[in-house]
């Protein structure tokens, strides 16, 4: 063992040597080792400003008393006070007035796409686009209880045949082929007669006979030219939209087992705001209809009333 | 100078002999392990009192049995963390207590699908069924794979006084009547029409109907569908109380 200093480099060796092989005892860099110093000066600061040195109950609180829980705590109410005029305005302002103020109801709009894809998309879907078969496309003029503001704010409130809530939308149309109020054949002929409704088929003996069985049975709620009737639900049996299908086969299901779609209401689950932000959305997608003149008693006040017929 | 040296010198020694620099290592890995571990054992805010948690019935923990031997926590972590966005899109951060009963627990970082630390009460079980079967029909963009054999297969768990009966000896308090009845309460909470008196005394706010929408049978779907309905509803984080408190509670 014997260190010397290495000519060509000034270093030390480390003092051993294999076959005429020598190591430089080369120093670590001085900013590698101040960097190492600065961070553990650093470790002992964090730990005492931050919680984090268990003691016998609980741990540190730390210097600066800070939390994860209420850095979010602050955070909210931060972002909920940003927002907190806008809000009070939207919910004070009846939403009869809500189109004719575009700020409120940008507001109003951007709101609600943002509560929808929380809330809504799982049924609806992302684009509002429905699953057929399932959950109505909200992206349509068709709407099965009333496309204007206020209706779709009821729904969304109420749902639609919730059970529980006094004010859901409620209909049921029988099943006229499996409580055997119909026969298989008597069936088949109102398929026809709905189907030359929307001109899917032509008029023939079948739909004429259909024709009188729908007079019966059907116009009651489907209104006499199948315009439909929102006061039950009940779908334009006229256009080209078809929740549950309008191929035959469809249709014959649909009469034989009828659907009973069911929405959730919501005004348990969010405030009245987030509610009417959402139906600001939905009747901004491109089939929101506007008020009419003489605006209809609101469908869960009078839930006979006489069927609320398009125009 | 020297005594750097022989400080040096005397490391030398630990480097040439593999069984000492073991041992060594050994001891100051473990250091690091005590102090960081060890104290969650007895300090008092590892986890939180809080209000309305019980253990999961037969059929909750069934599903649960089902959830993990499907690796859905592969992809779904159940685990909010207190950041805005996180609780703005999942609901109220979780609570270390509403994973206490959890053998093992499903706390995650990675998260393919979302969070599901509160999904229950969320969706319809309808939904559910819908979405489990076939995902896409309900989520156009989802990649999940589609679980329909789960409603084709007969829900066969075994002996549930064995199962709980494990957990028991982990530290999940079921009671005597919970063990001895683990079996019956497994097909009661399924079977809308049975007496859920009892049930419901020693489970509070156990859900019981048909899950799956086909009330003749038992399948697992019944099983996974009881155990996502009853995720994160125990405790009633969102009334006001709780959120103040939890919010002041300094160290954490």
């Amino acid at each position: 063992m014997h260190k010397r200093i290495d000519e060509p480099t000034g270093t030390q060796t480390v003092g051993h040597e294999w076959d005429g092989i020598e190591e430089l005892d080369t120093p670590m860099p001085r900013w590698w080792l101040w960097t190492l110093y600065l961070t553990i000066i650093f470790a002992i600061g964090y730990v005492i400003a931050y919680p984090a040195i268990p003691m016998l109950n609980r741990g540190s609180e730390g210097m600066l008393g800070w939390t994860s829980r209420g850095g979010l705590a602050a955070e909210t109410r931060e972002a909920n006070a940003r927002h907190a005029a806008m809000l009070r305005q939207i919910a004070d302002t009846p939403i009869e007035q809500l189109p004719g103020k575009p700020e409120l109801m940008q507001a109003a709009v951007a709101g609600g796409r943002a509560a929808f894809r929380v809330n809504c998309v799982q049924c609806h879907g992302a684009g509002a686009a429905g699953v057929p078969g399932l959950y109505p496309n909200l992206n349509d003029d068709d709407w099965l209880w009333g496309g204007n503001l206020r209706e779709i704010e009821q729904t969304i409130t109420h749902g639609i045949r919730q059970p529980g809530d006094g004010q859901t939308r409620t209909s049921l149309m029988p099943s006229f082929g499996r409580d055997g109020m119909l026969t298989p054949g008597q069936i088949q002929d109102v398929v026809s007669h709905v189907r030359t409704l929307s001109g899917k088929e032509k008029a023939s003996a079948a739909s004429a006979r259909g024709a009188a069985i729908y007079a019966d049975n059907c116009a009651a709620c489907h209104g006499p030219a199948g315009q439909g009737g929102r006061q039950f639900g009940a779908p334009d049996l006229t256009d080209a939209i078809w929740l549950y299908g309008g191929s035959r086969d469809a249709i014959t299901a649909t009469l034989t087992n009828a659907h009973a779609g069911v929405m959730p209401a919501w005004a348990n689950r969010l405030d009245a705001v987030t509610i009417r932000m959402l139906a600001a959305y939905v009747h901004s997608l491109g089939g929101g209809e506007d008020f009419t003149a003489a605006p209809a008693a609101p469908a869960s006040d009078a839930p006979e009333a006489k069927a609320d017929v398009r125009p | 100078m020297s005594t750097m040296s022989t400080v040096i010198e005397k490391h030398k020694k630990i480097e040439r002999n593999v069984t000492l620099l073991a041992l060594f290592a050994f001891i100051v890995v473990a250091i690091g392990g005590i102090v960081e571990i060890a104290p969650l054992f007895w300090i008092d805010n590892t986890i939180e009192k809080v209000k309305g948690m019980r253990p999961y019935t037969p059929l909750e923990q069934a599903g649960r049995d089902i959830y993990v031997r499907e690796g859905c926590y592969v992809c779904h972590s159940q685990m909010i963390r207190p950041f805005r966005d996180e609780v703005e899109r999942y609901g109220h951060y979780s609570l270390a207590a509403e994973s206490m009963y959890d053998h093992p627990f499903q706390w995650g970082s990675k998260r393919t699908g979302p969070d599901l630390a509160r999904v229950g009460g969320r969706y319809s079980d309808e939904w559910h069924v819908q979405h489990l079967k076939d995902p896409r029909s309900v989520v156009p963009e989802s990649i999940m794979p589609p679980y329909a054999f789960l409603a084709e297969r007969e829900l066969d768990e075994g002996d549930m006084t064995a199962r709980l009966t494990a957990l028991y000896r982990v530290g999940v308090p079921y009671t005597r009547a919970d063990l001895e009845k683990a079996n019956d309460d497994l097909k009661a909470q399924a079977d809308p029409d049975a007496d859920h008196a009892d049930l419901l005394k020693r489970y509070p706010k156990m859900q019981a109907r048909d899950f799956d929408g086909d009330p003749r049978r038992l399948t697992e779907l019944d099983a996974l569908i009881a155990y996502l309905q009853v995720l994160g509803t125990m405790v009633d984080v969102n009334a006001a109380a709780a959120q103040e408190d939890l919010a002041q509670e300094k160290g954490r």
